[in-house]
């Protein structure tokens, strides 16, 4: 095995530590706290009112703008980090290149925002 | 174990490659359970958090093979993005998506002939092209700077293009979310 690969052990043994420290701290406290359920105490918490409806319930579309803006702005992330480790040997093309790119995406974001799909507006 | 394996410098490479073997094997038994699970389900946001499973054991595997960035963008963009956005079109489109019983459908044996088809077409050509490559004992990661010369040099007109998409596809989700 590398040390590439002997390195990410490192990463299994924090996860599988995280793993250990929450399940014994969770099932020390389900071994301490007394157990005695009511129909009021199991209810789901909402904001601190009754909830209303059913959990699996059909959501508003316009949800739908903010995650996929969400996808355009990570996946820009994403070809931002290489970009700019190599950022110093581009020189200006590597500068106008990006720019061309955000630019392109914040074209969408500009459109969104004159549409005003994202003014929250009930 | 862990420990011991830890310590740099001791040479490992039979066990070494034994355990990386296991961690594969196990990754790869987890990705394939999980597949199963995700189109034998009965409730579609099950199936989403099944397919969330299966891409965080691709991304497993893409960092077993030593391709950092791939795995890094597996996560951020296919386990955080694509996943949010395909949850939300399950509570979008569906009324009802608590557990259904209609999932399944009468053509699921068809279905299944398509996919061991295409299994034995992509598995013939992979183990065409690559059946006697084999992994380098001391593996290097790939690291990101030879990537982004890449996308910089011989992929800049695709990477430009895909700004374009994602802006059809934001331009796409307005006009569907606009209420005039």
């Amino acid at each position: 095995m590398s040390e590439f690969l002997r390195e990410y052990l490192l990463v299994l043994l924090f996860g599988l530590l995280a793993i250990g420290v929450v399940g014994a701290f969770l099932g020390l406290a389900s071994l301490l706290r007394p157990d005695r359920p009511t129909a009021g105490k199991v209810t789901n918490y909402e904001s601190g009112v009754d909830p209303v409806g059913d959990g699996w319930s059909q959501s508003q579309i316009r949800y739908y703008i903010f995650a996929l803006l969400f996808v355009m702005f990570d996946v820009e992330a994403v070809f931002i980090f290489p970009w700019a480790t190599r950022l110093e040997e581009y020189g200006y093309f590597g500068l106008v290149e990006m720019v061309i790119f955000i630019f392109i995406l914040a074209l969408g974001l500009a459109y969104a925002w004159r549409k005003g799909v994202l003014r929250w507006s009930s | 174990m862990i420990v011991a394996l830890l310590a740099q410098g001791t040479p490992l490479t039979e066990t070494g490659l034994w355990i990386a073997n296991t961690f594969f094997y196990l990754i790869a038994f987890v990705a394939v359970g999980a597949a199963l699970k995700m189109v034998t389900t009965s409730n579609v946001v099950h199936a989403a958090l099944y397919l969330l499973v299966v891409l965080s054991a691709v991304a497993a595997t893409y960092v077993i093979l030593g391709a950092e960035f791939a795995a890094v963008t597996q996560v951020l963009v296919y386990l955080g993005a694509v996943m949010v956005l395909l949850l939300f079109g399950v509570m979008l489109t569906r009324a009802k998506i608590g557990a259904e019983d209609d999932l399944d459908h009468e053509q699921r044996w068809i279905g299944g002939l398509v996919a061991v088809g295409m299994l034995a077409v992509m598995g013939y050509s992979l183990l065409e092209a690559y059946g006697s490559t084999q992994l380098p004992a001391d593996m290097q990661p790939q690291r990101v700077g030879p990537i982004s010369d890449e996308i910089f040099s011989t992929y800049i007109v695709p990477f430009e293009a895909l700004s374009v998409l994602l802006l059809a596809a934001l331009i796409g989700a307005v006009v569907v979310a606009r209420r005039d």
